[in-house]
């Protein structure tokens, strides 16, 4: 579904990423862990097109697709979400009013009719279940106001309504209570099918007891440096990150 | 290079005043006082602070008084539909009975009429507020004036519907227009303007209002005429005790348009919320010069302004608020934002506080800046494209001085315009 093969970017002068491999199949969550300014932050934002990000090497399939040719719109018409790490708020915009037009604009470009108000509705009543977010929080100013679990409940609501063939969690961990992290877990959870991929992105391995990852990878200094299946987390929580980084210094 | 003999846009007018000086009876006094003024004044040139940004006198330069009657006019043109109330219609200055309606409980007349049947009101109230040895456009209008609404609300009224106003003007050159709004106590009243030029004109508009104590006065002004219309509107409305005047001027077209809104709050226990919106686009010019001015304790003032430029468009916003010695308690609170959607757009925002009062609570804010990026990329991480993220955000960011209409039909057409405006299409 995904395939990385040697990106490299950088921003403004600071080159971030040094050539990222990898492969995410349909069904597969993958985790991306590594220490503070290892780079996971980037990528996951290069992978959703942010234009700050200058690309120097390599390439980015997505399906059919060369990813990095496309709009940020595009990628997400084609299926990619992006759960952000600190979710933006934009006063006089509600969720409601900018999820119906994100729906309508993505059916669109898949040659779908458009949602009528009721059918949109039913969706919505659906998917607000999911994650326990109320409808009078849908309502208001997108995010303006939220605590931080509320707008990542949004966030994984925003997920839920797009059913994106690739969701990338930014740091969706962060700032969450044990409650929150629960529901938010369980919205993803219960999102994930065969035809899907989840990237997890986190610093800590917390996240990782619920939403449970076939792989995860170390990122250090803008490259996988080390991968394996849900047991190098739990090394990773017991050792921290210091060993990795001195395997690397080493090698 | 050849040198012709110009009239001077002044000359022009002041020849114009002096042939007219005493059209009307009651007020020659008044018109004499005010050519006066406007003789000494002559018309703002670019040196002058309150125009410095705003070249109305090089924009009406060659423009006469000369009328040239054109064909029928049709009310569908113009009228906001769905809009319920008493249309008021004047036709290149003239009131048209023929399509209008008027309210039984409240006076509304053309003015010159006025003069004849409520002297006493016309005496007390014109040219009283407005001041004629200030500005030269106000003394313009003082000295020629020909017609204009003339609007009296009895005490304990509440027009039931908004008077509308439609100032239809149908051909080029100078339209000198002078309203006078008297609201007496415990009464309410709401009034729509919308001008509608189709030739290109120079709309000087001065109105003057009196709002008693313990009533209201909502007043609305939408202007969106193409490139060559040129207005000047000056506004001066003054309120008693425990009153409300809700203002509104929607600015959407026009060459140049120049809103002077004064408001004095003369009581106690005043609200006075201004509220404008400003979206231009090719080379148009938007100045609003406002003023709130605090004379009597307990009072409260609150202004919001927004706009988005395009083009080569300018804005000019200068926000002032007076708190006088004896105006302790008020509360006044004033905004301007602006989002420039062009490299080429200009606004220049000034804000001015004078408070000579000690127990005050004031505040101030202007803004200029382009769409929040972050936003946008959020928005567009959604599937949005990039157009319509665009739209979403201006349209929110302007939507909030048009959720403050007060009237459901008037807000949906102002919301239709905005939008038609920021290409929103979802």
């Amino acid at each position: 579904m995904l395939s990385i093969k040697n990106l490299g970017a950088k921003i403004e002068d600071n080159q971030i990423l040094n050539g990222i491999n990898l492969e995410v199949k349909a069904g597969e969550v993958h985790a991306i862990m590594g220490p503070n300014g290892s780079g996971k932050s980037t990528l996951a934002s290069v992978l959703a097109g942010r234009e700050e990000y200058e690309v120097t090497s390599g390439e980015v399939r997505f399906r059919d697709a060369d990813l990095l040719e496309l709009s940020p719109e595009d990628r997400a018409r084609e299926g990619i979400f992006l759960a952000f790490q600190y979710p933006v708020e934009i006063p006089g915009v509600s969720t409601i009013n900018f999820m119906k037009t994100a729906v309508n604009q993505i059916r669109k470009y898949r040659g779908m009719e458009p949602l009528d108000a009721v059918s949109f509705l039913g969706l919505m009543k659906e998917k607000m279940k999911l994650v326990e977010i109320d409808q009078s929080l849908l309502n208001r100013a997108l995010n303006e106001g939220f605590s931080g679990g509320e707008k990542k409940r949004n966030e994984i609501f925003q997920m839920a309504m797009l059913e994106p063939k690739l969701a990338i969690l930014d740091e969706t961990d962060s700032g969450l209570d044990i409650d929150a992290l629960r529901i938010v877990a369980n919205g993803v959870n219960t999102l994930r099918s065969k035809d899907n991929a989840t990237i997890v992105v986190t610093h800590y391995q917390r996240l990782l007891d619920y939403i449970v990852p076939d792989y995860v990878h170390v990122l250090y200094k803008g490259r996988i440096v080390k991968s394996g299946t849900k047991e190098l987390a739990l090394e990773l929580e017991a050792k921290g990150y210091d060993w990795i980084k001195d395997e690397v210094e080493v090698a | 290079m050849s040198v012709t003999t110009k009239t001077s846009p002044s000359e022009v007018l002041l020849s114009h005043l002096q042939q007219n000086i005493n059209s009307f009876a009651g007020v020659a006094e008044l018109r004499a006082a005010a050519l006066e003024s406007f003789s000494k004044l002559g018309l703002p040139s670019v040196k002058d602070e309150d125009y410095r940004k705003t070249p109305i006198t090089k924009a009406i330069e060659g423009f006469t008084f000369e009328v040239v009657k054109s064909t029928a006019i049709n009310p569908t043109d113009f009228t906001i539909s769905e809009l319920e109330g008493y249309p008021v219609v004047f036709i290149d200055g003239e009131f048209s009975a023929a399509h209008s309606v008027l309210p039984k409980t409240v006076q509304v007349l053309p003015i010159q009429e006025a003069l004849q049947s409520h002297p006493a009101i016309i005496s007390k109230h014109l040219g009283a507020y407005a001041d004629y040895k200030k500005d030269s456009f106000v003394a313009l209008n003082t000295a020629g004036w020909t017609s204009g609404l003339f609007v009296h609300v009895p005490e304990n009224i509440v027009l039931d519907k908004p008077i509308i106003v439609y100032n239809i003007i149908r051909n080029a050159g100078i339209h000198l227009q002078r309203n006078l709004i008297v609201v007496e106590k415990n009464s309410e009243l709401t009034i729509v303007e919308k001008t509608v030029s189709s030739d290109g004109c120079f709309f000087n508009s001065v109105t003057e209002g009196a709002v008693d104590e313990n009533s209201g006065l909502n007043y609305y002004t939408v202007q969106n005429n193409d490139g060559n219309h040129i207005e000047f509107n000056h506004k001066q409305l003054v309120q008693k005790n425990s009153s409300r005047i809700h203002a509104y001027t929607f600015t959407l077209g026009g060459k140049l348009v120049r809103n002077n809104l004064n408001l004095i709050l003369d009581g106690s226990n005043c609200d006075s919320y201004m509220n404008g919106v400003y979206l231009l686009k090719g080379d148009s010019i938007c100045d609003n010069h406002t003023i709130a001015d605090h004379t009597q304790p307990h009072s409260q003032s609150n202004e919001l302004y927004k706009g988005a430029l395009e083009g080569k468009s300018k804005a000019i916003f200068n926000g002032r608020i007076y708190v006088r010695p004896q105006a302790q308690k008020t509360n006044a609170f004033q905004s301007n934002r602006n989002i420039l959607l062009s490299e080429d757009s200009t606004i220049h925002t000034k804000p001015q506080l004078e408070i000579w009062a000690d127990d005050v609570k004031c505040s101030h804010g202007c803004t200029s800046g382009q769409l929040d990026e972050e936003a946008l990329f959020y928005l567009r991480t959604r599937g949005l494209g990039k157009d319509t993220a665009k739209a979403m955000l201006l349209y929110a960011f302007i939507g909030e001085v048009i959720d403050r209409i007060k009237i459901p039909a008037l807000r949906s057409y102002v919301d239709h315009l905005v939008s038609d405006r920021l290409h929103k299409n979802f």
